[in-house]
């Protein structure tokens, strides 16, 4: 255990940020230039002492670490912090796409610059405190707040459609955790405690079980989200400015399949093993539906987000295997789905900032204007598809296993999902990037410029590497993992 | 003679009152005796907290640690009022020495509401609450708006007097006591007489409060009134309402909660339903902060339906929060002011970051936290009230409170929206009024920070509710 406070470090320093940029009052081209450097290097900042953490992470260590506990609202509700192999990675990749982020809005945020990078640090604040905390109150805390600047980076900064995508998002995904609220308030009354630690070993009565399982489970449902209550995240993401689609995809989703991970089948083992063959059909029409639409759609980020969605069903396919692999692919999916997504979106971004338009059909042929940004888009796009020697391929891999193992039914539908996602996702590439330049405004494309390569670099070198070379990613995984799969089968037994 | 000493600060403020009264004739400076009011409320609260906890008069009024907090919120209430009169009074044509004066009767009334252990105590301090506002409400004598407003609320308000005075007579001739406590002793809780009676001060109490489905003057009596008075009646009355119907139903008729606690639900879920839905479609900002202060106290009363301490505390915690999100919000609208008119329409904050920052972050930030929405304050306020409904075993309550939650959060985006997404308008010159921004910043950075250091207000909470359980 370490003496410096170095997780409320991370979840503070953004916050500290803000007062910072309060304090920059003018309103000229450059004050908002330097408003965006100082978020930058604050996030930055933020990102070099995140990776302070994997040096000090004790990998044969499989409980919580780098703990910090103080009294915070009353006997039970404290502020407890700490992490473990399943966190630490995402606590790493929000505070490595949060400064990406910013970077890839430094031409496309024209007005309220100010507002925009302030929204951008809050959100960074609430996502890392999700990850890290170890205490119900504390996690709803974050987690819901983290609506306050999604839902303003979607409104202000947003499409055309802004409004009623934003409203959507927030109402939808408050529904769906307001119930979790009054689950954890239950919990709180009748183990008088909501301390995730001493709750991880509490064996709550199997029909408890049930009713706090939905209620956890409507939340995450909603924010991961699962079919049938997807439809929020494509407006979501197509209303969304190019950062916060990114920050949607590469974190936002994940924090819901963090909570299955570490809340749902740590907590309700009994209800999470009765539940699961329900799980497991909704992912399936998860990936299939979901895989299907992406086909049929005309708008590049809308293909996107409905392709999240059937990666996402593929992470709660693994988790609710119950088995080491499954779970370490659900992880692994995830951080893998974090960067492609986020790359991808990138992608978008990119000729959109260039065209002003995600429609598909006004590109074709851009490999000839624009080489590097079709080399860096294929990557993303192999990766998504899951081709062996990319990160996309290991989580996906991992998955399959497990669930072949638990159910072939299940494991054979969800290959298919994986046919499905090439012709998606390579039919797009082809649209996109081949075929002759023959359409008139698409003689002006320019290459990447060093920005943006400085911004697809560390995302093409993280998609192969961990393609590649998993293990490290998986040694700091697997203690805990098995800790969680070895509780529940006590659990169970 | 030994009973005067435990109510100096009512008699304390009743001087002053009268002398400003009198004064307020020769002085023409409207200016010195508001300040002079305001000192004297400040008097008062110092002498509240060095008060002998006593009860006096037979026993028909206490001072304890309940009426200690609920004094000094009601006394804060006011102040708050006073000082919005100040940066306001001329422009909305009130500029009249009577209202301080107003005021502290009004003041008055409440601290012998809040302390009172006796049904006569009891109307005598709810009378002259009323009457004073009443003539608040009418303040703005060349206004339609404002006078309709006063009739409306008197001629609602004596009826519902009427209701509660008639209740009176019943639980008296029933149960052969006015005091609280002898209620409670000599109770029989198979008189149908005393139901009767109950119902009937709940019908009347209930109408002071603004619960459904009493609260048909709130939205008329909160646009009509001029602002400062609007959040008057917003925050003070409320607080000293809503202390009285506790020390009323938990002091006597403790033994028969059964009897009252499914009224208190009933009107609970219809005010935090009616106003999540009816404040959706207002164009009135005031109209809207009707409808919210409608649905909170619904959220309140769960506090008090739930009949435990827990349920108290919450009831307590949550009015704490809901006061200062209120001095926030009535700060706030009077400084939407332009050329000397001021502006109430929703849409009239239109594209406002553009031109105040600041200012709409933080009022974007109130709104988010009069949804619920953590880490705000006013997320901590519902979250005590679903506590206390979970541990008695309310959980419908709890599951209608969330749901009316998601939907009003849609009201208060809407101003969010209306703010920052739409197109800006022309600037606002109220925003450097500094009697306003004393009261608006420190309440709104008390929201927002609140998550940090939660404890004071639940100790607070927890200290006031010890000597009513």
């Amino acid at each position: 255990m370490s003496e410096i406070p170095i997780l409320s470090i991370l979840i503070f320093i953004p916050v500290v940020g803000i007062f910072f940029m309060l304090l920059i009052r003018n309103n000229d081209d450059q004050s908002s230039q330097n408003l965006k450097h100082t978020a930058l290097w604050i996030t930055f900042l933020n990102f070099i002492i995140s990776l302070s953490l994997l040096f000090s992470f004790d990998l044969n260590n499989p409980d919580f670490q780098f703990v910090e506990k103080y009294a915070w609202i009353e006997s039970g509700i404290s502020y407890h912090l700490g992490i473990d192999g399943v966190s630490i990675l995402f606590v790493i990749l929000t505070t490595m796409l949060v400064p990406i982020c910013i970077l890839a809005s430094y031409e496309s945020i024209k007005f309220s610059v100010k507002e925009y990078l302030i929204s951008f640090l809050a959100l960074e604040t609430f996502m890392i405190g999700v990850f890290c905390s170890l205490d119900l109150v504390l996690f709803y805390l974050f987690f819901e707040g983290g609506l306050i600047p999604m839902f303003l980076i979607i409104g202000i900064w947003g499409g055309e459609r802004r409004v009623y995508s934003t409203f959507k998002f927030f109402l939808y995904t408050l529904a769906g955790s307001v119930f979790m609220l009054l689950a954890i308030i239950y919990i709180f009354i009748s183990t008088g405690t909501t301390d995730v630690e001493t709750l991880l070993v509490y064996n709550f009565t199997t029909n408890e079980q049930l009713i706090l399982w939905i209620a956890f489970f409507t939340s995450f449902m909603v924010k991961i989200p699962m079919w049938p209550f997807h439809t929020w995240l494509p407006d979501a993401h197509v209303e969304a400015p190019t950062a916060g689609s990114v920050i949607l995809a590469g974190v936002l989703l994940k924090m819901a399949g963090y909570g299955f991970i570490r809340f749902s089948i740590g907590f309700f083992p009994d209800a999470s093993e009765f539940f699961a063959p329900f799980i497991f059909s909704l992912s399936v029409i998860a990936i299939i539906v979901t895989s299907l639409i992406a086909l049929v759609q005309e708008d590049m980020k809308k293909l996107i987000a409905y392709s999240s969605v059937a990666h996402m069903g593929f992470v709660t396919l693994g988790i609710f295997t119950f088995t080491v692999q499954g779970i370490e692919g659900g992880i692994i999916q995830m951080i893998s789905h974090g960067i492609v997504s986020a790359a991808l979106f990138l992608c978008v971004g990119v000729v959109y900032d260039r065209l002003h338009t995600r429609e598909i059909a006004r590109y074709g042929g851009l490999v000839s204007k624009m080489p590097f940004y079709s080399f860096s888009f294929m990557i993303f796009i192999l990766a998504s598809l899951g081709l062996p020697g990319t990160s996309g391929f290991v989580g996906e891999f991992l998955v399959l296993l497990s669930i072949f193992t638990v159910n072939t039914y299940f494991a054979i539908f969800a290959t298919t999902g994986v046919v499905l996602a090439a012709t998606y996702s390579l039919w797009l590439y082809r649209r996109i990037i081949f075929g002759a330049l023959i359409k008139d405004d698409l003689s002006e494309m320019f290459d990447l410029t060093r920005r943006e390569i400085i911004i697809f670099l560390p995302l093409i070198i993280l998609t192969v590497f961990i393609g590649l070379y998993p293990k490290p990613i998986i040694n700091i995984i697997e203690p805990s993992t098995e800790k969680i799969v070895n509780q529940i089968k006590m659990k169970l037994d | 003679m030994q009973s005067l000493v435990y109510i100096l600060p009512e008699i304390f403020l009743f001087i002053v009152a009268t002398v400003l009264l009198v004064t307020g004739l020769f002085l023409k400076n409207i200016k010195l005796i508001n300040l002079l009011a305001i000192f004297s409320l400040l008097v008062a609260v110092f002498l509240i907290l060095n008060q002998p906890f006593q009860s006096a008069f037979l026993n028909s009024f206490v001072v304890d640690e309940f009426s200690l907090v609920l004094k000094v919120m009601i006394l804060i209430g006011s102040i708050a009022s006073l000082i919005m009169f100040v940066s306001s009074k001329e422009d909305l044509n009130i500029n009249i020495y009577e209202f301080p004066i107003l005021i502290i009767f009004s003041t008055i009334g409440m601290m012998v509401m809040v302390s009172a252990n006796d049904l006569l105590a009891m109307f005598i301090g709810l009378e002259l609450q009323s009457l004073s506002l009443y003539v608040l409400a009418a303040l703005n004598r060349n206004s339609l708006l404002s006078s309709e407003a006063g009739i409306k609320y008197f001629i609602l308000g004596a009826l519902s007097s009427g209701l509660l005075l008639f209740g009176i007579s019943y639980i008296y001739g029933f149960s052969g006591n006015t005091n609280f406590n002898l209620i409670a002793v000599n109770i029989n809780p198979e008189s149908l007489g005393l139901i009767i009676g109950i119902v009937f001060v709940l019908a009347g109490l209930a109408f002071k409060v603004s619960a459904v489905p009493f609260h048909m003057w709130t939205p008329d009596v909160y646009q009509g009134a001029p602002t400062p008075i609007t959040g008057f009646f917003a925050l003070a009355p409320k607080i000293a309402a809503m202390g009285l119907l506790v020390r009323f139903l938990f002091n006597s008729f403790g033994e028969i909660y059964i009897d009252w606690q499914q009224i208190i639900f009933f009107i609970s879920i219809a005010s935090m339903m009616l106003a999540a839905f009816a404040a959706i479609a207002q164009t009135n900002l005031k109209r809207l902060m009707a409808y919210s202060s409608i649905g909170h106290i619904g959220y309140a009363l769960i506090g008090v339906a739930c009949f435990t301490d827990e349920g108290l505390r919450s009831l307590l915690i949550y009015l704490m929060i809901y006061l200062i999100m209120n001095i926030a919000v009535f700060a706030f609208l009077l400084s939407l002011k332009r050329n000397d008119g001021y502006f109430e329409s929703i849409s009239d904050l239109s594209g406002m970051h553009k031109n105040h920052p600041l200012r709409t972050m933080l009022i974007a930030l109130i709104m988010f936290s009069l949804a619920g929405i953590p880490p705000l304050a006013g997320f901590f306020g519902k979250f005590y009230i679903f506590v206390a409904a979970i541990e008695s075993q309310m959980l419908f309550l709890a599951i209608i409170g969330v749901i009316a939650s998601v939907i009003s959060a849609f009201y208060y985006l809407r101003i969010v929206k209306i703010m920052y997404f739409d197109e800006p308008k022309e600037e606002f010159d109220g925003s450097s009024i500094k009697s306003l921004n004393l009261l608006y910043y420190p309440s709104s950075i008390l929201i927002i920070i609140f998550f940090i250091y939660p404890s004071p207000v639940i100790n607070i909470s927890e200290y006031a509710i010890q000597s009513i359980i």
